[in-house]
């Protein structure tokens, strides 16, 4: 992205529509807490002004699944709940991005037993594991950071090889 | 009324009982009597309207995994008036452990017995909703059985359909 300079005060700028785009979007993930257990205590103090998570554009907490780009799985989490996650994220629309916050949602956890998910990895595409039980909130600002960071690589189209 | 100590009601248990307590322990504070099966519910009905017991605080089971009376069955009863808890503990074996249920006693036993049945499958006879509580109806095992893996039995829990498209 650049402003040409001969053009200065005409005010247009030229780039490639992918940079525009992914400026855009990565500048504004929204995500959908999914707090299950004590990460989401973590997930709150992110978005709450001492972290600050607006510095990055995403102190918007969506409760709806319709408006948000990334979820956050912060907590174990049973079969049972597994069946509503998922049907949280089929309603995200694309492109969409998932973060498992912790220890348990990366893996189970210390929640080694026949009701728990070892991992939600099982049933959604993670784009980011946080290790950590619970997670620090930079941690978390730093799956953020890595999520935009995937997100400016992304490109429409591919050149062969 | 005077308050009743805890070792009168077990005399009490004792006297009106007598072949039916097989023990009687006690560990940090707490009093336990054990007795047979077959006279739970008498004793239990007994030591509400008779001592006081109108609070029922737990049901829990547990597996011994012993050759004989492999589940036991611990009531744990609390008087309000004479502020004191006692103990009641039955065995049952490993085939078919049944027992009366105490729901005619108190109401809160409900969900308690139930909780008992969906870990180690006791069945309690007479009792009001006789189903699981946690798991889902059709989930074959019991849990807290000691025999059940500690990852439980792969695919008796579903996993969400991660394909929707193809629905």
């Amino acid at each position: 992205m650049g402003s040409d300079n001969t053009m200065a005060g005409e005010g247009f700028l030229t780039t490639k529509l992918d940079a525009l785009v992914n400026w855009g979007r990565s500048n504004a993930v929204w995500p959908m807490p999914m707090g299950l257990a004590c990460c989401a205590i973590e997930m709150m103090a992110f978005a709450g002004p001492k972290y600050d998570a607006a510095r990055f554009g995403s102190e918007v907490m969506r409760f709806s699944p319709r408006q948000s780009d990334v979820m956050i799985v912060a907590g174990w989490c049973s079969y049972k709940m597994s069946h509503a996650i998922r049907r949280v994220w089929d309603q995200m629309p694309d492109p969409k991005w998932c973060i498992a916050m912790g220890a348990c949602a990366s893996t189970g956890g210390m929640h080694r037993c026949y009701g728990v998910v070892q991992g939600v990895d099982n049933f959604l595409p993670v784009d980011v594991y946080i290790s950590g039980c619970p997670p620090r909130p930079e941690s978390l600002l730093n799956a953020l950071i890595q999520i935009q960071e995937k997100i400016r690589n992304e490109h429409t189209l591919k050149l062969d090889a | 009324m005077a308050k009743e100590s805890i070792l009168a009601v077990s005399k009490a248990i004792s006297e009106k009982f007598g072949e039916a307590v097989t023990g009687t322990a006690e560990h940090a504070g707490d009093h336990i009597v054990i007795v047979d099966k077959s006279t739970v519910h008498d004793i239990l009905k007994f030591l509400k309207e008779e001592h006081h017991f109108i609070y029922l605080s737990d049901i829990v089971a547990a597996d011994r995994f012993t050759e004989d009376d492999r589940f036991e069955v611990i009531y744990n009863l609390m008087s309000l008036r004479d502020q004191h808890r006692i103990f009641i503990k039955t065995r049952l074996p490993e085939e078919n452990p049944e027992l009366p249920t105490a729901c005619d006693i108190w109401k809160a036993a409900n969900w308690n017995e139930r909780e008992a049945f969906d870990m180690f499958g006791i069945q309690f006879i007479g009792h009001p909703d006789p189903r699981r509580i946690f798991l889902p109806e059709d989930f074959k095992y019991h849990p807290l059985r000691k025999e059940f893996p500690l990852l439980g039995v792969p695919g008796s829990l579903d996993l969400p359909n991660t394909n929707p498209d193809a629905e």
